[in-house]
């Protein structure tokens, strides 16, 4: 950014919370610096407060009766439509994440593409899922008896600290492509990627209140998020190791669904890249319940 | 039944049995003329004789009876009469530490590395034997819980063996069961079950588990212990290896020992959220795989349209079943405004009908209450009924002199604030609330923090699926209620639990699944 009279004086862009569909700031004034992976200082980010993040369950819960009920191909439509404005953004998104994560150039498109290709992988299972995990039951008696996956409600969700764009879309897109809500706490160190994927949310038809991005200080939002009795389920995967505890002993309190990271897995090392680890139905039915309905057969 | 009704007021002249009505009798039949009807049954005992009982049972470890480490015991009630039926065992830590290990062993040593071909015969065994002597299962399982003998007979035992039969057919199919995946089994599962279905909640916990390739220890409810340990028997009559199922009977506390215990894989707990909470909370922080189904308070839905009868059946069939002493319960009666009188009317001339005694008998619908402490706090949640202002209705019938028994119950002018509408009562109990329009009758039945069963009575097709797409509950029950099979996932939304049991969701509840 040099300034020799002739250039120009680039527009930097102020970082915000993405919450209920709008970019608002923390109610709390505070924001806290991040740096690129080389030590750069890049930007301020949004620190949000405990009130920031009731506020995201309120507009997550608002949303979700909407967006469970809109048809699986239309909320397969709309995830796709994220890919597709990703795709249009993908030279924004490479140059976010090479300095979030201090990948090289190709390293940082190879990621990025990913991340595009994830949500239409994800975008394609909402009109197979219910086909897939759904049943006519075969009961003993004269009764027509399905099950059907429906969508938990609102899903909290500690999202991947490391990878900051990948690993979030990795996650979010399994959760809400069945109809559930999210209020997602980016990565704490890593929080601009997914800011910025949240302007792609704004102009792609995700309703809003589907998805609503916080950025600030893990120790200090994840046990208000365990703790909420208006969140349902919980993905675990970005909760630091030494906070699992607490969290999970809060989320019995209202027979929170757990998502953890499986077993073994250290949220580091995870290759995010590896498709066949990466993209998964499980993730999917983490955050289904089953509904099972009985209906008589007589004339 | 109604072949007895017909000849009682052919043969009576009607002033007779008017002199006889219990004084709460309504006064319409649907008929309009004031006549009331006696009812008299010829008792028709089922026998007790084809349950051999001992005067005491161990703890099921390893494949042998043993006695606790300490040598305590502590009796299981018959709840219709008080007797003792037998002195049971009580499992200290250090037999479970015990069992734990056991199960461990047999799960690496033998059945985990058993072909599912084989698991599966193991099971058929199991199914098969459970069918042969399902009389004795019947009546003891009558004995020990209080319940009709003809729910025992008609429903638990027959259940049981089908749900062993199903998942005997999967054990030898885990390829076929998650596409693209390799189920393995969790390793040892740690299994609490509730007393108001006790052989048919081991089944439930059992069967999948070992279908699976795990083992497991598992702690039957300490009021009705007896049909576990004979299970024992029947595992040991199928030649089931040592160590796969170890039953250890005993108090709350080493349940709660039992699931917190490090050598263990997998809880599977069915009882009330409260105790959820506290398994969930034991478990937080581990590895371990948890499946809860917890408390409930349904709605049962009835529509102006429904074909009452029908429905008045399937009310009653909702909330007295088992003496209401069911999770999944219809204890919420909501009904639309413009049908709620003549409803309530006939509701509770059906209930004047109801035959509460002797769980042994084959006439009786309504049994004991399982225990002292549980028919107290029927006791004491009705009494709250009545205090905030609702109004209470008791069929005028006689109750043995000696058991648990409460008379069935219905509640009328019920608010959604009162105690009796929001907590789970587990007992024969019905309030009744109204509603105008469908969207009402979706917010009323989901008002609550449980979410396990929810009933629709219309005749409108439609409706019921559009009312079943709005209940907030695992299962719906569409002009019927209670209705269970092994095939049929069961399990709760919400604070009534998550994981299922039935069907394939009830297979992935006992798997880890791993890369091909």
């Amino acid at each position: 950014m040099a300034t020799n009279g002739r250039a120009r004086v680039a527009v930097r862009k102020t970082y915000k919370l993405y919450i209920g569909g709008a970019f608002a700031r923390s109610e709390s004034g505070r924001s806290y610096p991040i740096a690129a992976a080389d030590g750069t200082p890049l930007a301020n980010a949004c620190r949000a407060s405990k009130k920031d993040l009731r506020d995201a369950v309120r507009a997550a819960r608002g949303a979700f009766e909407g967006w469970s009920s809109r048809t699986a191909m239309n909320r397969g439509q709309i995830l796709y439509r994220v890919a597709e404005l990703m795709e249009g953004r993908r030279e924004q998104f490479i140059a976010e994440v090479e300095a979030a994560e201090g990948l090289s150039a190709p390293r940082a498109a190879i990621v990025v593409e990913r991340a595009i290709d994830r949500w239409v992988w994800y975008a394609g299972w909402a009109d197979k899922i219910g086909q897939v995990l759904g049943s006519s039951n075969p009961v003993a008696a004269p009764y027509f008896n399905f099950t059907i996956p429906e969508p938990t409600g609102v899903v909290g969700m500690v999202a991947p600290e490391t990878s900051s764009l990948l690993g979030l879309v990795s996650r979010l897109a399994p959760a809400v492509v069945s109809g559930n809500s999210v209020v997602v706490l980016a990565s704490e160190a890593r929080p601009l990627p997914a800011m910025s994927l949240t302007e792609v949310l704004a102009t792609s038809d995700v309703p809003g209140g589907v998805i609503n991005v916080l950025t600030g200080r893990r120790s200090e939002l994840v046990p208000v998020l365990a703790a909420h009795v208006d969140v349902d389920a919980l993905d675990l995967w970005g909760v630091p190791d030494d906070m699992r505890m607490a969290v999970e002993l809060a989320a019995a309190d209202d027979i929170k669904r757990l998502s953890r990271r499986p077993t073994g897995v250290r949220e580091a090392r995870f290759d995010w890249l590896d498709d066949a680890a990466s993209e998964r139905p499980e993730w999917i039915a983490a955050f289904l319940e089953m509904k099972t309905v009985w209906h008589p057969i007589g004339v | 039944m109604h072949n007895g009704r017909a000849m009682t007021t052919e043969t009576e002249p009607a002033a007779a049995a008017i002199a006889r009505a219990p004084s709460h009798r309504p006064s319409s039949w649907g008929l309009g003329d004031g006549r009331a009807v006696p009812w008299e049954y010829a008792p028709a005992p089922e026998s007790r004789d084809i349950v051999r009982l001992k005067d005491r049972y161990g703890l099921f470890i390893d494949g042998r009876e043993v006695q606790a480490a300490d040598g305590e015991r502590f009796a299981s009630v018959d709840p219709a009469t008080e007797e003792v039926l037998a002195e049971v065992a009580r499992a200290t830590p250090a037999d479970i530490d015990k069992a734990v290990r056991a199960a461990r062993r047999a799960q690496r040593t033998r059945w985990g590395s058993l072909s599912g071909r084989a698991r599966a015969k193991y099971l058929f065994r199991i199914a098969r034997v459970l069918q042969e002597r399902s009389r004795e299962f019947a009546v003891l399982e009558s004995m020990d819980t209080g319940k009709p003998i003809k729910e025992s007979r008609d429903v638990d035992i027959p259940l049981v063996s089908a749900h062993f039969w199903y998942y005997a057919g999967w054990a030898d199919k885990l390829e076929y069961a998650f596409p693209g995946r390799v189920a393995r089994p969790l390793g040892v599962a740690a299994q609490i079950i509730p007393w108001n279905f006790p052989l048919l909640m081991l089944a439930w916990k059992i069967a999948p588990a070992l279908a699976a390739g795990n083992t497991v220890v598992l702690k039957p409810a300490s009021t009705t212990p007896l049909s576990a340990l004979f299970f024992a028997d029947v595992c040991r009559e199928a030649d089931l290896p040592p160590g796969v199922v170890n039953i250890v009977p005993g108090p709350a506390a080493i349940g709660t020992y039992l699931v917190s215990h490090p050598g263990i894989d997998k809880v599977a707990f069915t009882g009330s959220t409260e105790v959820g909470r506290i398994i969930a909370r034991s478990v937080a922080g581990t590895d371990k795989a948890l499946t809860l189904e917890l408390g409930g308070k349904a709605a049962n839905i009835v529509f102006e349209d429904a074909a009452l009868d029908q429905a008045i059946e399937g009310i009653v069939n909702g909330i007295y079943f088992n003496q209401g002493e069911v999770c999944c319960a219809g204890s919420r009666l909501l009904v639309q405004e413009s049908i709620a009188d003549l409803l309530i009317d006939k509701l509770k001339d059906r209930l004047s009908t109801l035959r509460v005694g002797d769980p042994l008998d084959k006439n009786t619908d309504v049994g004991a209450i399982n225990s002292r402490a549980q028919l107290e706090k029927i006791t004491e949640l009705v009494a709250s009924g009545v205090a905030e202002g609702a109004d209470l209705y008791q069929p005028a019938c006689d109750l043995p002199e000696r058991g648990y028994f409460f008379r069935p119950t219905l509640f009328t002018n019920v608010a959604q604030s009162h105690r009796i509408a929001r907590e789970e009562i587990f007992g024969p109990v019905l309030s009744v609330l109204t509603f105008r329009t469908p969207d009402e009758a979706v917010e009323k039945a989901n008002n609550t923090p449980y979410g396990l069963s929810a009933g629709i009575w219309t005749e409108k097709g439609s409706r019921i699926l559009a009312m079943a797409q709005k209940m907030k509950a695992g299962v719906v029950w569409a002009n019927t209620f209670n209705k269970f099979d092994p095939t049929s996932p069961f399990g709760g939304y919400k604070e009534s639990g998550y994981g299922r049991e039935g069907g394939l969701p009830g297979l992935h509840a006992y798997v880890r699944l791993e890369d091909r």
